[in-house]
């Protein structure tokens, strides 16, 4: 099992999470984030006084999908959330040890 | 006999007519006399109904002003942990204004005393009845204007609190704003409109300053003031370097046009009737906000590349404050030009000089009020004209020159007393008040106080509570 940690841009999650479903990946957490890579931000002014907002709003999606589903899973997020532009993400993979299905104890790939 | 009978009938008629006439003449007479005393009494029954609902209406607009116009306005500006904080302020200057005035600020104010400070005689509102007082408003109760006077006597000391935001303790303000409004503000509105004023220009003052709707009285005490208190309370926690960003323009935009709408019944208000001067005001005060608007946002767009919201409402506020004093006396384009010059005049004391000198004025209430009042002040009497307001009568009742455009430069000097008057007793009154209070209970939070932020340490609440 691997886990995905996809840091996308705000307004591409629709897209995203659709081409995850169309991927056959059934579950996902999204969480609302905020940070920056080498986008650095952006500068705001008020009253003269200028602000340099680095940490920008981001969406983090996490899903955990079976060995064999993680190709399938990368290229999807990966041909929607690119705009070829810098701030664009991230995408982080990890193995998991277990999945354990809380409602009955279901265990390994089958409990995702 | 037929004839003789007919003359002497005639006679007979005629004689009970002549003597029928003046019997006949005084009763018709005094039944003109009731008519025309009858007509009088409605018309003056009419007036006074059309200028009181005006009055009124007026009255309401400008506490609108106050809260939600002003509370909306600044606690947008600062950051959310101080939100209730900021609205606070300005409604608790609502409630303890309304009642120092009834007790004492409105007969300091405008009873007449000596040409500084209105006597005592109508404290506790001691005569201050239904009837008018021709002296201030001959078609309106006196009791009317009192309650006019009284929003004006909430925002002013209520504009200050933009400079000591995020860091007076609430006691500390209530107690120092009680007493501004009794030693600056009423002493300064006797002083410019009350009966014997130094300033009176509508009542013979010794320097008759034009100030319509408190350009002197209002904005430059309560700007000046609020430099006071950010030089004497210093920076907040982490001031320049820390950013303080605005939470919520969308607060502050909504105030700001609330300001704008209410700031109708405080200048066109001040005509004090609904008549042909209160269209006057009510144009020129539209005029120079929207040049006021532009010239700020304009501005900024040449020198940062994009106008933005805060811009916009900032000279919007700048140009409202400037044409208050001026507001019925001076030509709509007069209003175009006044609000153009103080909305780049404003734009760049805030921008500009506050950073130079480097005092820590919050949400700018000296850099728009105190820099916007002055600089109105001085264009009303460069603008004023005759021809929309004959303030100047000479001896046998002709009108004479207001401001500068007509040739009146003198008008200038006085100009110049009431704003050097202005400035002078709200640096003095407000320095002393300052050290009093804050030697009594002191004037700011402790510093882990301002950090937590001034819902929680000061009212136990918070503005957002998104968990709940």
């Amino acid at each position: 099992m691997q886990k995905i940690e996809a840091i996308i841009q705000p307004s591409k999650l629709d897209a995203v999470k659709q081409a995850l479903l169309d991927a056959g990946i059934e579950g996902m957490t999204i969480l609302e984030a905020r940070g920056h890579g080498r986008q650095k931000g952006h500068t705001e002014f008020y009253r003269g006084r200028e602000y340099t907002v680095d940490l920008l709003p981001k969406i983090k999606i996490e899903t955990v999908v079976p060995d064999e589903m993680l190709d399938k899973a990368v290229e999807a997020i990966l041909a929607a959330a690119r705009t070829g532009k810098i701030g664009d993400g991230k995408i982080f993979i990890s193995k998991i040890d277990e999945a354990i299905r809380i409602r009955n104890d279901e265990r390994g790939p089958t409990a995702i | 006999m037929r004839p003789r009978t007919v003359k002497l009938s005639l006679l007979g008629s005629l004689g009970f007519l002549f003597c029928g006439l003046p019997a006949f003449a005084q009763a018709s007479a005094s039944t003109t006399a009731q008519q025309i005393a009858q007509l009088q009494s409605q018309i003056a029954n009419a007036q006074m109904s059309a200028d009181n609902s005006w009055m009124l209406v007026s009255s309401a607009l400008v506490l609108l002003m106050t809260g939600p116009g002003l509370a909306l306005y600044y606690s947008g500006l600062v950051r959310k942990k101080n939100v209730l904080a900021t609205m606070m302020q300005s409604f608790a200057m609502m409630a303890i204004i309304t009642v120092i005035w009834g007790l004492v600020g409105y007969s300091l104010a405008f009873s007449s005393g000596t040409a500084f400070i209105g006597g005592l005689q109508h404290a506790f509102l001691h005569g201050v009845g239904l009837a008018p007082d021709p002296a201030y408003a001959a078609t309106i109760p006196i009791q009317t204007y009192m309650v006019y006077q009284l929003m004006f006597a909430i925002i002013t000391p209520a504009l200050i609190t933009g400079a000591f935001a995020e860091r007076m303790k609430f006691s500390a303000m209530a107690v120092f704003l009680s007493l501004w409004s009794i030693f600056v503000y009423s002493p300064m509105a006797h002083m410019v409109w009350g009966k014997g004023g130094f300033l009176n220009a509508a009542m013979g003052g010794a320097f008759p300053t034009l100030d319509f709707a408190g350009g002197t009285v209002v904005h430059i005490t309560s700007g000046v003031s609020a430099l006071v208190c950010a030089l004497y309370l210093g920076k907040r926690l982490g001031y320049p370097k820390e950013p303080t960003p605005p939470h919520s323009l969308v607060l502050s935009f909504i105030g700001a046009c609330l300001l704008w709408v209410g700031w109708f019944g405080f200048n066109a208000g001040s005509a004090l009737n609904a008549g042909p001067l209160a269209t006057s005001a009510f144009v020129n005060t539209q005029f120079a906000t929207a040049t006021a608007a532009l010239a700020w946002a304009g501005a900024e767009w040449v020198h940062r590349g994009k106008p933005t919201v805060l811009g916009g409402i900032s000279g919007a506020v700048a140009g409202l404050v400037a044409i208050t004093p001026a507001a019925g006396f001076v030509q709509p384009m007069s209003a175009f030009v006044i609000g153009a010059i103080a909305g780049l005049f404003c734009y760049f004391m805030v921008t500009r000089v506050k950073s130079w000198f480097g005092y820590d004025d919050s949400l700018d209430a000296f850099g728009v009020h105190g820099a916007g009042g002055t600089i109105g002040a001085i264009l009303t009497g460069i603008f004023a004209s005759s021809s929309i307001n004959p303030i100047f009568k000479s001896a046998s009742g002709a009108t004479l020159p207001s401001g500068v455009i007509e040739g009146n430069w003198h008008q200038l000097i006085n100009q110049f007393v009431g704003v050097a008057i202005a400035w002078g007793i709200s640096i003095v009154g407000t320095l002393i008040i300052l050290k009093v209070v804050d030697l009594t209970i002191g004037l700011r939070v402790t510093p882990e106080h301002e950090d937590e932020g001034l819902d929680i340490t000061q009212h136990g609440e918070e503005g957002y509570d998104f968990a709940s």
